[in-house]
């Protein structure tokens, strides 16, 4: 069984008639890294935010199966207790929100959902304090709020910081590599390269063909107007690289 | 020709309220610098009745309709009541120092709690102290606005007598005093009460306030607090408010802040069915600082009234007002927060605010805030902000698998933390454990509901 299938899904605005999403196909595999690629505004960000469960969407056709379960009826945090994880685009300040709590509140959740009792402090500690380091994530910004005050970049590693204690089966990574420095690309691409595995997916959304250096693709699928409209290995993003969208878009239109 | 004296129609707990001054006033003589008092707030509650919509003040929050009847006055607590109450506290955390304990409204020394009041702190009998200091009579007796409130009439209508507590200058408390006024079970009383706290120059004091009671009893609850904060003083005050649910509570709280004083002052609400806080503050001296903060969390068909007045009277003071509200249900809330800047009261800085935070579709909220400007040398802001939990906000937490009610918990006491955060700069340990205590009542409120 694929970790996720995608079949013929439509979305769009929930409060406007605007579709985004056409009846796109995609399909991952266990153990499979599948890059997306394509245009501003063709959809991707989209995508991620309905396979997340965001409300400012409304899906009006197809299905999403994570493990062959269909997971669009489910509330967010359904969601991610069934092993999906977003790494948000942009991801948000949350004051007041303190990061250790937050955290904390996440994995707890998961635990529990699991069967399991909440973490010891001492141990939720050590764990986080470890994943952290390897980040580059400084025990100063473990005590702020939750992505307050931090710069692009550092939101950024928080986002693996986070999918590194949650351990996904399915992690999508809305370009997570904008905004990064060459080193924290680099360790970022690392954390992700250290939980792949053979039953776990990452579908990796980006616009340059340099994170997929760091993190070698299995697949490499372009999304144009809401559709799927082309798949190839690694080597289609090098010759998008080189040329650009407009030929590919140019045919399948 | 006869000119008949216009008779204006009296509800039933009007009635009753003239009936129980007459009744108190035949049983209970009390000493002659309260007789005063009583007869001045006795005359100005005949002549205006209770409070009803078309009285400005009372706009949200109309007594007449609020209070349908009068419950008969408390009476002193008899052995039976005074074992309950042991018992009622046995399980109240203190936060803070030495317990001072009222028992419907009466002062009950001999359940005092948590050791001997620290050097520095009197406690005493009003009246006696009226009778024989006249600044002590003067105070109790209210500044204009304070005097003109009908919930402080009623107050001194049926006072039988109140507490001093003198903090001597120059003292420097450890931890605050804790003062629970709770109310006894069984057949629902009017309690009356008053404290007055008088912190002398230098002194650095705090004192927190629990109001607690019997849940599904209707009793009704008038209490008064006078403050007094002196020159280079700093008192940090905080409230607890969480009375039974049908209970009727009505609050004053009025302070006269000295020069390079501190006043801090924050009420939590979570009690009571109807409730309204009053607060009359007022700079007497220059380059003091006022912080006036509130959250209050309601639910059902609660309805809760904060009505404050900050008089900027002197130059180059201070003040922040910082509410917040959280409603669920189909709560009501309000806030009327007024800011009076003085002709003199060049250099003020004024700045208020009142958040709300709609957890259902029902609740409604009441925002009135005015700035009163006389002086034209001054900074002064006030702003509201009233709408449910950023939805990214609950997107984000949601998607990192927190489940709806926890992350909305999360995202409420965040809001809550804003108004509680630097409460008291003070060295009281006993912030600490109020600012905790406070922070806890937050998380079990969000946890109780659904
Ligand atoms: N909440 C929204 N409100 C209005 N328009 C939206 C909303 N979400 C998406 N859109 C529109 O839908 C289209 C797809 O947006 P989306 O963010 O998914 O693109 P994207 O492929 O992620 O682009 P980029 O590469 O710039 O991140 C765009 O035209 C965008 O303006
Ligand atoms: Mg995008």
């Amino acid at each position: 069984m694929s970790l996720l299938e995608i079949k013929n899904l439509t979305a769009k605005l929930a409060e406007e008639d605007k579709q985004i999403l056409n009846g796109l196909n995609l399909t991952v595999e266990k153990g499979q890294v599948a890059a997306i690629m394509g245009p501003n505004g063709s959809g991707k960000s989209t995508l991620s935010y309905v396979l997340a469960g965001r409300e400012d969407y409304e899906v009006t056709n197809g299905e999403a199966l994570l493990d062959g379960e269909n997971i669009l009826e489910l509330s967010p945090d359904e969601r991610a207790a069934k092993g999906l994880f977003l790494a948000f685009q942009y991801p948000i300040e949350i004051p007041g929100v303190g990061q250790m709590t937050f955290l904390k509140a996440a994995l707890n959740a998961q635990r529990r959902k699991n069967g399991l009792d909440d973490m010891p402090t001492p141990e939720f500690m050590k764990l986080v304090n470890g994943r952290a380091k390897e980040l580059g994530i400084s025990q100063d910004m473990l005590r702020r709020s939750v992505n307050v005050g931090f710069s692009g970049g550092e939101k950024k590693r928080n986002e693996i910081l986070q999918m590194a204690l949650l351990q996904p089966k399915l992690a999508i990574l809305d370009e997570t590599d904008s905004g990064l420095d060459i080193d924290a690309l680099k360790i970022v691409a690392d954390g992700v390269n250290a939980m792949r595995s053979p039953d776990r997916g990452f579908v990796v959304i980006t616009h340059y063909q340099r994170l997929l250096d760091y993190i070698k693709p299995d697949v490499v699928h372009v999304l144009s107007a809401g559709r799927i409209i082309k798949t190839g290995g690694p080597e289609l993003a090098l010759e998008l690289e080189a040329k650009g969208y407009a030929d590919i878009v140019g045919k399948a239109a | 020709m006869v000119m008949n004296a216009i008779t204006p129609i009296r509800t039933p707990a009007e009635q009753a309220l003239i009936g129980a001054f007459g009744a108190l006033r035949d049983s209970r003589p009390t000493s002659a610098a309260l007789e005063g008092l009583r007869i001045d707030g006795f005359a100005r509650f005949e002549a205006s009745g209770l409070p009803h919509r078309r009285v400005e003040d009372w706009k949200y929050t109309d007594l007449r309709v609020l209070m349908r009847e009068a419950r008969p006055l408390a009476v002193a607590p008899d052995a039976s009541v005074l074992l309950a109450a042991k018992v009622a506290l046995g399980r109240l955390k203190r936060v803070g120092g030495s317990r001072i304990v009222l028992v419907d409204g009466f002062h009950v020394p001999d359940l005092a709690d948590g050791g001997a009041l620290p050097e520095g702190v009197t406690v005493s009998d009003l009246a006696a102290a009226m009778a024989q200091r006249p600044e002590i009579a003067a105070l109790v007796t209210g500044q204009p606005a304070t005097r003109a409130n009908i919930a402080f009439a009623l107050n001194n209508a049926f006072l039988t007598d109140g507490l001093l507590i003198e903090v001597a200058p120059g003292t420097e408390l450890g931890h605050a005093l804790d003062l629970v006024s709770i109310t006894s079970d069984g057949a629902p009383r009017l309690v009356t009460s008053r404290v007055v706290v008088v912190v002398g120059a230098g002194a650095s004091a705090g004192i927190v306030e629990t109001h607690c009671g019997p849940a599904g009893v209707e009793y009704q609850k008038n209490v008064v607090m006078q403050v007094v904060v002196h020159d280079g003083a700093t008192l940090e005050h905080g409230r607890r408010q969480v009375e039974g649910d049908q209970a009727l509570h009505l609050a004053t709280l009025e302070a006269s802040v000295g020069a390079e004083a501190h006043f801090d002052s924050l009420t939590l609400t979570t009690g009571a069915a109807v409730s309204r806080s009053q607060l009359f503050v007022r700079f007497a001296g220059e380059h003091s600082n006022v912080t006036l903060r509130g959250v209050s969390m309601l639910k059902g068909r609660q309805h809760a009234d904060t009505a404050l007045v900050m008089e900027h009277a002197v130059p180059h003071c201070q003040s922040r007002e910082t509410f917040k509200h959280i409603l669920d249900g189909e709560a009501h809330g309000v806030f009327q927060g007024k800011i009076i800047v003085q002709p003199v009261a060049q250099k003020t800085d004024g700045r208020m605010m009142s958040q709300t935070i709609m957890l259902a579709e029902g609740p409604s909220m009441d925002n009135k805030p005015e700035l009163e400007i006389f002086a034209d040398d001054v900074a002064c802001a006030h702003g509201c902000t009233c709408g449910e939990l950023d939805a990214d906000l609950m997107f984000y937490l949601k998607a990192r698998g927190i489940p709806h009610k926890e992350a909305e918990a999360l995202l409420v006491e965040a809001f809550a933390r804003e108004a509680i955060e630097d409460f008291g700069a003070g060295p009281l340990a006993v912030v600490e454990e109020l600012r905790e205590a406070m922070l806890t009542s937050v998380t079990d409120w969000m946890r109780a509901r659904s």
